[in-house]
């Protein structure tokens, strides 16, 4: 994926040190360290149980690290209200579709005109104009998704955290969330992404991470990633032999 | 058997014309419960929305104390206002004992705990559903509250209701501390155990006709405000 050289300007850093999330005794998390680059699209690639969903939360503040730290310019609160989450399963509020797209704009105090015109763009441009006064609980799982993805972009987010978008949806509705996201990181938008998906990996990633067991195995730019991945558990994962 | 179809046609004609008696005791009933129904729902609404989503030291010890007061008889609460109202109890001065706000604050005391329990159940499963989107979009408490008051306000519509019918048709508590005089603290349901035992048939049922319709037509009035605000807003 190409990203804007406009983007040159300087970002804020974002990653985490020594980082590790201990549930009831086990961990299962870490200990990892990560720092993301300052653009582009971060696939978390790993099989089921590796501690990717855990390692997201962590970052966007949502579970406290039992150890380690969130690095990041700023303190916690501030730092997530430049960031968007997009739960597996979508989370809709039991109201319009509308309503859940002009949710945050509320909260942030926006104008109501202003608000309702960014609503109709972005219904627009997830071809939801048609569903736009039906409750949103009442829609497909394809079109929650794209209304999730919506709301966490809607506040102009300078990083995003996507944890399996596509995991239950149809070609069509992958291709049309990936051609949102592709959208969304030229215009500058950083974004890190769960996947076990591993050709959506490559058509999306600008750089990958490996994780197995809870431990970072290997990152590092898509095409060394995905070309000449250097340890066995990540060679094994891209030729898609069974790992646990 | 003669007496009682008697009773239901007197009944009848005493509903048709509006008969000044019924009308002021059905008026006062209303007036007592839908008093108590905004008081508690005012109280019940935030605390049972506060018991869902706060962690606090004693909020075991909360929920079952409101679980155990919901559970309080009815005569012992009118039993418990009388003593702390009555001359001689801490609230004496006011002067309150055997008027229609004595009955007021019995019911407040008797429907907060059933309306709070019911927020409380809805609340905290809407509150786990939304959680982590909340947190996510940095929402703040008072709008986080908001939003589940918001999200949840059929299931505390039906909490109100459920409070509103415990209210209309309690008859022990607030026939200890109205004391049913006659136009001054008498309603419906103290009015038809009154009548009862007099053997007056004809306006007791009158009386149970009109405590009916009303208890009806209330739960149909907000089913249909609530139909109505939520055509209007998807
Ligand atoms: N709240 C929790 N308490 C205990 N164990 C958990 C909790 N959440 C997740 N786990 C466990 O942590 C491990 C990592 O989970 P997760 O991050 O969801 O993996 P992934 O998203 O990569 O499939 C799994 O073994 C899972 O069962
Ligand atoms: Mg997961």
């Amino acid at each position: 994926m190409v990203v804007a050289a406009s983007l040159s300007a300087p970002r804020h850093h974002f990653g985490l040190r020594h980082a590790v999330v201990r549930r009831r005794g086990s961990t299962l998390l870490g200990p990892v360290t990560l720092a993301l680059p300052p653009v582009g699209l971060t696939i978390v690639l790993g099989p089921n149980g590796a501690g990717k969903t855990t390692m997201l939360r962590a970052m966007h503040g949502l579970d406290r690290l039992s150890e380690g730290e969130v690095l990041s310019d700023e303190p916690l609160q501030a730092a997530r209200r430049k960031q968007g989450f997009v739960f597996q399963s979508p989370i809709m509020l039991r109201r319009s579709v509308r309503a859940n797209l002009a949710y945050p704009l509320k909260l942030d105090r926006v104008p109501s005109g202003q608000a309702a015109e960014a609503v109709e763009r972005w219904a627009k441009r997830t071809g939801l104009t048609a569903v736009i006064d039906n409750p949103a609980p009442s829609l497909s799982g394809g079109e929650k998704q794209k209304l999730a993805l919506a709301r966490a972009l809607i506040r102009k987010p300078e990083l995003v955290f996507l944890d399996e978008p596509c995991a239950n949806l149809d070609g069509r509705s992958t291709r049309e969330i990936e051609e949102l996201l592709s959208e969304a990181v030229e215009d500058g938008t950083r974004i890190v992404m769960t996947t076990h998906n591993i050709a959506q990996a490559r058509r999306l990633a600008t750089d990958a991470v490996f994780l197995f067991q809870g431990l970072i195995h290997e990152q590092g730019p898509a095409d060394r990633f995905f070309d000449q991945p250097q340890r066995p558990e990540t060679q094994g994962f891209l030729k898609g032999d069974l790992i646990e | 058997m003669n007496d009682i179809l008697q009773g239901l046609v007197s009944a009848f004609w005493l509903v048709v014309t509006f008969d000044a008696d019924l009308v002021e005791i059905s008026l006062r009933s209303l007036q007592v419960s839908l008093s108590a129904l905004v008081l508690a729902s005012a109280i019940a609404i935030p605390l049972g929305t506060w018991l869902a989503i706060r962690r606090f030291r004693y909020r075991r010890a909360t929920i079952a104390l409101l679980n155990a007061l919901m559970g309080l008889p009815p005569v012992v609460v009118g039993l418990i206002v009388y003593i702390l109202l009555s001359r001689s109890g801490p609230f004496g001065v006011l002067g309150l004992l055997f008027t229609p706000t004595a009955m007021i604050i019995a019911q407040v005391i008797i429907i907060t705990p059933l309306i709070a329990s019911i927020t409380h159940q809805a609340m905290r499963d809407l509150w786990a559903d939304y959680h982590d989107l909340l947190i996510s979009l940095n929402a703040s408490k008072r709008d986080r509250i908001a939003a589940l008051i918001m999200d949840g306000r059929r299931t505390l519509l039906t909490a109100s209701l459920a409070g509103f019918g415990r209210a209309i048709g309690e008859v022990g508590a607030i026939m200890i501390v109205g004391g049913n005089i006659d136009n001054a603290t008498r309603v419906l349901t103290t009015a038809i155990a009154l009548e009862t035992g007099k053997g007056d048939f004809a306006l007791a049922l009158a009386l149970g006709f009109v405590l009916i319709a009303l208890a009806i037509a209330v739960n149909v009035l907000i089913h249909v405000l609530s139909r109505t605000e939520r055509a209007g807003r998807w």
